[in-house]
């Protein structure tokens, strides 16, 4: 018998109007992130800076050499970061779940205090690893000690292991900052998030684990449906709810582990783009999967051309993002559906 | 539970929860005196006792009285402050999660002394100040975003809009450490791990007036609070003024949280783990109050007795941190039933 499917709003037809236009947005905003920036590079060098760089001129290599991996890494980050959202919400059926409350970003974060400390260097491909070791270890964590116990990994129980693990590694990682101050040094600019200063090497390590992850996401979404229902009705239908978790939550590690391994922790994209997509075309995985998937890019990128041009010193993505999103959620959160989930 | 009854007057006694307070209390008090006791000078618990009601030599008196009771003192009031504000706030969101930590209140808190440290280089009091007036803006804030017209303020709407502001506010936390001196961000950061060192009574005493004002009433008050975990309907049914008592124990907690974080930093977990670990202890549904605030103290005095006999030199944040985190996990993980988170 095949998996549920709660009422989609509008056709399907329309639905797919609905992501081409999106995918356009995407694209216009790629072009966007291109073209604007501190130096001023004309429209027409744009294209020959991303496809052929060997005219030399400084304004096609800034293109090549800066805004195309910061842009790239951007789609990158923001897809992962918005379907790890999308598909942790689901997982634990609360909507206030996102990277930072299973623990994902306080173990990545804890992992690089310590490599920085041990190192002494900031390498940034050090730290990619690093951080997706934590991540990976947070969240196997988070999973053991949630699913322990009778009940299994019930929704709640996750959260508040997530909260645990989370309060653990943050204490953990002040600690060993304020020991070795050196640490602190390099630590706190790593903690803002940022697409900035990131070269390719970084985006082609992590690249590999976000389309894994990327394909994982998106085949779940009939199961995480049946999910949603309850853990007894979906098995009565057919489903299996332990299968989908582990499955699930392996999806989630490999997104969120390379995202904020490349960028450090970006704020709050993996909440809202959910939020706001559930907002818009209900609670069905299949659509909210692509969705979050397409909205969130054009969201991180949006933040991080806003960042550019807003302060002469550019404002990092990460603080864009909470000053953007969080009005946003509070709208959605005062118009009234957070029982969407 | 038993109901002692004298004419008209009838008073619920519980035997289990009475015996728990006990044990919390004597817990809290009993790691206070080995705190003031520990030390360069070692003085012995009689010693201490003896020095705190005046009959000690005066050497050992003044060492006790002036240097180092404030500081155990100022933990014990900070647990009792903490552990109350964030049963209060879990029992109006009904939600584990809605701790003052989680919704931004203590976030706020600490921008508003950071932006002191950093940005106007005040000194202590100033610091106070501007965590209070920090918290109360952004609880002020939250709330009125909250609010709507004809429904009020609702429990989960409150969470997710606090969840929002914390989000915001702690991008503007990172932006102000990231844009600061090293040695100011330094100190700033180790502010904000929450620390007990070096408070006199400068701070214990407005923390111990917030508290002789709040404590009393919030106790008295607690019976409609338990009522509004039943639903707003039921709540309403009963006759409890849902949204009148919402709004004062909104005010008292967000004072606890303010008056706390003024006097010891935010101090990690102690808000979230306290009213948990006093709803296993007591085994009662609702929200336990007394048993929460008294949890939370012990926390605190246990925690600063293990950060001054730790062999590096720690804030008590992290210690915190880890043991309420531990001892979360490990609850999680040995009792089973989904109903009381």
């Amino acid at each position: 018998m095949p998996p549920p499917r709660p009422p989609a709003r509008g056709g399907r037809g329309s639905h797919r109007l609905r992501l081409a236009l999106l995918a356009a947005a995407l694209l216009a905003t790629v072009v966007g992130s291109l073209a604007i920036g501190a130096g001023h590079v004309p429209l027409g060098r744009v294209l020959s800076g991303v496809f052929s760089p060997d005219g030399g001129s400084r304004a096609e290599l800034i293109v090549h050499e800066l805004r195309l991996p910061r842009t790239l890494l951007g789609i990158a980050v923001g897809m992962a970061l918005g379907l790890a959202g999308a598909v942790m919400q689901a997982l634990t059926r609360n909507p206030l779940a996102e990277p930072g409350l299973l623990g994902v970003n306080g173990g990545a974060a804890l992992a690089v205090v310590l490599v920085i400390a041990a190192t002494r260097a900031d390498d940034v491909l050090v730290c990619v690893w690093a951080a997706f070791a934590g991540a990976a270890g947070a969240a196997a964590l988070v999973y053991l000690i949630g699913a322990r116990g009778r009940g299994g990994a019930a929704p709640a129980r996750l959260v508040l292991a997530g909260a645990a693990v989370n309060a653990v590694s943050s204490a953990l990682t002040a600690g060993v900052m304020l020991l070795t101050p050196h640490t602190f040094g390099g630590f706190r600019f790593w903690q803002v998030g940022s697409l900035g200063g990131r070269e390719m090497p970084v985006l082609l390590r992590v690249l590999p684990f976000i389309a894994a992850g990327t394909v994982l996401a998106l085949l779940l979404a009939r199961p995480l449906n049946a999910l949603g229902m309850g853990d007894d009705a979906g098995r009565a239908l057919g489903s299996r709810p332990g299968r989908t978790r582990v499955l699930g939550a392996a999806a989630v590690v490999l997104l969120c582990g390379s995202a904020t391994a490349a960028a450090g922790p970006i704020a709050f994209l993996g909440l809202a783009v959910p939020f706001i997509v559930r907002t818009a075309v209900g609670p069905d995985q299949r659509l909210v999967l692509p969705y979050s998937l397409l909205l969130a890019p054009v969201l991180l990128l949006g933040a991080d051309i806003i960042g550019r041009v807003s302060a002469p010193g550019e404002l990092e993505t990460g603080i864009v993002t909470a000053f953007l999103g969080a009005p946003l959620f509070a709208v959605m959160v005062r118009r009234g559906r957070t029982r969407d989930l | 539970m038993r109901v002692l009854r004298a004419g008209a007057l009838s008073l619920r006694w519980e035997p289990r929860a009475a015996v728990v307070c006990g044990v919390l209390a004597a817990a809290a008090i009993g790691a206070a005196v080995l705190v003031v006791g520990s030390g360069e000078f070692p003085i012995s618990p009689p010693d201490v006792v003896r020095a705190v009601l005046g009959q000690g030599d005066r050497a050992t008196g003044f060492i006790v009285t002036a240097l180092r009771l404030p500081r155990a003192v100022t933990g014990l009031l900070a647990g009792l402050a903490l552990g109350l504000s964030g049963a209060i706030f879990q029992s109006i969101s009904r939600n584990p999660l809605g701790s003052p930590d989680l919704i931004g209140f203590t976030t706020g808190s600490a921008t508003g002394a950071l932006l002191q440290i950093l940005v106007f280089g005040g000194g202590a009091a100033a610091i106070t100040a501007g965590s209070v007036a920090g918290a109360v803006l952004t609880a002020l804030a939250v709330y009125l975003v909250a609010y709507r017209r004809g429904g009020g303020v609702h429990g989960v709407r409150l969470v997710l809009i606090g969840v929002a502001a914390a989000a915001m506010l702690e991008a503007l936390n990172s932006y102000l450490i990231t844009r600061a001196d090293l040695r100011e961000a330094y100190e700033a950061a180790f502010w904000l791990t929450g620390s007990l060192n070096g408070r006199d009574w400068d701070q214990a005493v407005p923390l111990a007036l917030a508290l002789a004002v709040l404590l009393p009433a919030a106790l008295l008050l607690a019976r409609p609070l338990g009522m509004g975990e039943l639903g707003d309907d039921a709540a309403q049914a009963l006759g409890v003024p849902v949204q009148r008592t919402r709004a004062l124990f909104i005010a008292a907690g967000v004072g606890l949280a303010a008056a706390a974080t003024a006097a010891a930093g935010p101090v990690p977990f102690v808000a979230l783990a306290a009213p948990q670990l006093a709803r296993r202890l007591t085994r009662r549904p609702g929200p336990q109050l007394l048993p929460a605030a008294l949890t939370g103290a012990a926390l605190l005095a246990c925690g600063d007795l293990i950060s001054l006999h730790l062999p590096v030199a720690v804030p008590v944040g992290v210690v915190t941190g880890v043991l309420g985190g531990v001892y979360l996990a490990w609850l999680l993980s040995t009792t089973g039933r989904k109903g009381t988170t």
